[in-house]
């Protein structure tokens, strides 16, 4: 199965670019244009989406009290479909006290050790996934929206940095699939653009919900590279480029994948 | 956290190698699944003849993952006492096991229908077999083309 | 956190057929996956799933490995009185889910 990553990726790197360099904006796809029709219903029918199974666990979490301050995250944040709207849309955000910016996921723990004095839930646990879920939910069909300041400039130009710069054994650029050969065939998947829009989602693949990082590591693992830890800088700065790039594009958590 | 170390043990288990590739390492594997097959199929309709016919069984031609490939089986029936589908079956050809549901129904079902997903590990044919309440049994049979294997573990792209 | 949901419509005609669809949290370990040392992850899957309409069972499910993880079953049934419909998914490791839904017919 290596071998055939490889190889595909390989013949891909021979394949002529026929397009180099940043996607128009007229010609953005997401994934979700990508996938078969029976892929897309998936996607489409919240009562067929197995993601959504992760959106009402999330909202169970939001409601039930935790943590030694004894609160719910409804009792500082109200209703989530108010309070939470177009949250998801914004982040990876700058955050002043770290004074670097942070995910979602990164953003809730916050408010679990800080806010419900409560012991942080781990990257890609039940718990940490059904919530972000559910607060992305509450974004859905909202345009994704990262406001670009000076404070924020240089993470996401380290980010940029990062998806166009050769890497791994394969030494391979993010850019060289998403940007200059997206729509082709790599072993049995299309590749895509790479744009976040559905996050957390439901990867065929994994049998489950998963993170952008999770995603993130897949590719890495794909190139050969080193992937991150969960939360590091450097993959928060990825995030926070690619979606930037996606800037205007619809929020679809949770999203289904192949 | 996948290592890369760990990804290359993990791809080189006998689930990351893809059907072809184990039928290689298995000269009979084709053989005992066909088997396999035969048996399942003799154990829900024994030695009755299963006619082509009034099963419906739809599924996508082409599909981007074997691990969630939807599909439905709707029956022909009145569903009425006298004449109802009393149950239904899917089997699979090359999958490690052929059984994939069986459902039992009466006249209450109002129409003889059942939509769920399988997981289909290779290009392969997938048939519905129901058993109508005269006993006569009735099958439809379609072919999916699995361009991933369901197989494939986290670390591959 | 097991956790299942049911769609279908609250109130019907009698002797309508009324569409149910169903969604059961479970990985549905097959059994023959391996663990990246090489040992076998046991099989772990629901295996029947059941409907039923005041007690009476309508619809019954049995389900092997081949079926995929987070198990969808849409099926239909005869709305034939007022009452509630029982659903149940049971498997492996005494996994046991149960899920009502009121119907109102007229
Ligand atoms: C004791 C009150 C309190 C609780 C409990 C609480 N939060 Fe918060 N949360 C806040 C406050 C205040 C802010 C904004 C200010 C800050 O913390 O920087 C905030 C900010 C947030 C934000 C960022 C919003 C934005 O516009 O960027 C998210 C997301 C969030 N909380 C999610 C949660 C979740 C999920 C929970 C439960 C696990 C939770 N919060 C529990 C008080 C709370
Ligand atoms: C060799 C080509 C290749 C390279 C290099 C590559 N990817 Fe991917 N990427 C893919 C393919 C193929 C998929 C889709 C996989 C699938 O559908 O199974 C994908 C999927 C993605 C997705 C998911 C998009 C969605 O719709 O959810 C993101 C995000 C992504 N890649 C980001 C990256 C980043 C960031 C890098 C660099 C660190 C990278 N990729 C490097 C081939 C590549």
């Amino acid at each position: 199965m290596s071998l055939r990553f490889l190889s595909a990726a390989l013949a891909c790197l021979v394949c002529t670019s026929a397009r180099a360099g940043e996607i128009p904006p007229d010609q953005r796809r997401s994934g979700y244009e990508l996938m078969s029709r029976e892929t897309r219903a998936i996607q489409d029918d919240d009562t067929t989406n197995p993601g959504m199974l992760w959106v009402l666990d999330g909202e169970a979490l939001w409601n039930r009290k935790a943590g030694t301050a004894d609160r719910a995250c409804a009792a500082c944040h109200g209703d989530a479909r108010t309070s939470m709207k177009g949250v998801a849309a914004r982040y990876p955000a700058f955050d002043a006290a770290l004074g670097r910016p942070v995910n979602l996921e990164q953003r809730i723990n916050f408010c679990r050790t800080g806010r419900q004095k409560a012991p942080p839930l781990a990257f890609e646990s039940r718990e940490l996934l059904a919530l972000t879920a559910y607060v992305a939910r509450q974004s859905r069909d909202l345009p994704i929206n990262i406001a670009i300041d000076a404070r924020n400039k240089p993470f996401l130009d380290a980010g940029s940095e990062a998806f166009h710069r050769r890497q791994g054994q394969l030494n391979l650029a993010c850019s060289q699939c998403h940007d200059d050969n997206w729509g082709k065939r790599l072993a049995g998947s299309l590749i895509p653009q790479a744009h976040p829009t559905g996050y957390p989602l439901y990867r065929l693949e994994w049998q489950g919900l998963g993170s952008l990082e999770r995603r993130l590591r897949n590719c890495l693992i794909g190139i050969r590279a080193e992937p991150h830890a969960y939360g590091a800088p450097e993959f928060v700065d990825l995030e926070l480029y690619l979606m930037w790039r996606a800037n205007g594009m619809k929020v679809e958590t949770p999203a289904v994948r192949p | 956290m996948t290592t890369r170390r760990e990804f290359l043990v993990l791809a080189a288990t006998s689930l990351a190698v893809p059907e072809a590739a184990r039928a290689q390492l298995d000269p009979n594997l084709a053989a005992n699944r066909k088997a396999a097959f035969q048996e399942a199929l003799h154990g829900i309709v024994g030695d009755t003849q299963v006619r082509r016919g009034r099963v419906k069984l739809q599924l996508p031609p082409l599909i981007d993952n074997g691990n969630s490939v939807p599909f439905s089986v709707v029956v022909e029936s009145p569903m009425t006492e006298a004449d109802y589908v009393r149950a239904i079956h899917v089997l699979t050809e090359k999958n490690p096991l052929p059984d994939v549901v069986s459902v039992r129904l009466s006249p209450r079902a109002g129409r003889a229908t059942l939509s769920t997903r399988v997981r289909l590990a290779d290009t392969q044919t997938v048939t519905a077999i129901a058993q109508m309440s005269d006993g006569s049994f009735w099958s439809d049979s379609a072919e999916v083309v699995v361009t991933l294997s369901a197989c494939l573990e986290e670390g591959l792209i | 956190m097991a956790r299942a949901v049911v769609t279908m419509p609250a109130q019907a005609k009698r002797g309508e057929i009324v569409e149910i669809k169903t969604l059961a949290q479970h990985p549905m370990e097959t059994g023959f996956r391996r663990t990246q040392t090489g040992e076998l992850i046991p099989r772990d899957i629901i295996r029947r799933f059941t409907c039923t309409y005041n007690g009476v069972e309508v619809y019954r499910a049995d389900l092997h490995p081949a079926i995929a993880a987070n198990p969808l079953i849409s099926f239909t049934t005869v709305a034939s009185e007022s009452g509630a419909l029982t659903f149940q998914w049971t498997g492996d490791n005494s996994y046991t889910v149960t899920e009502i839904a009121p119907i109102r017919v007229e």
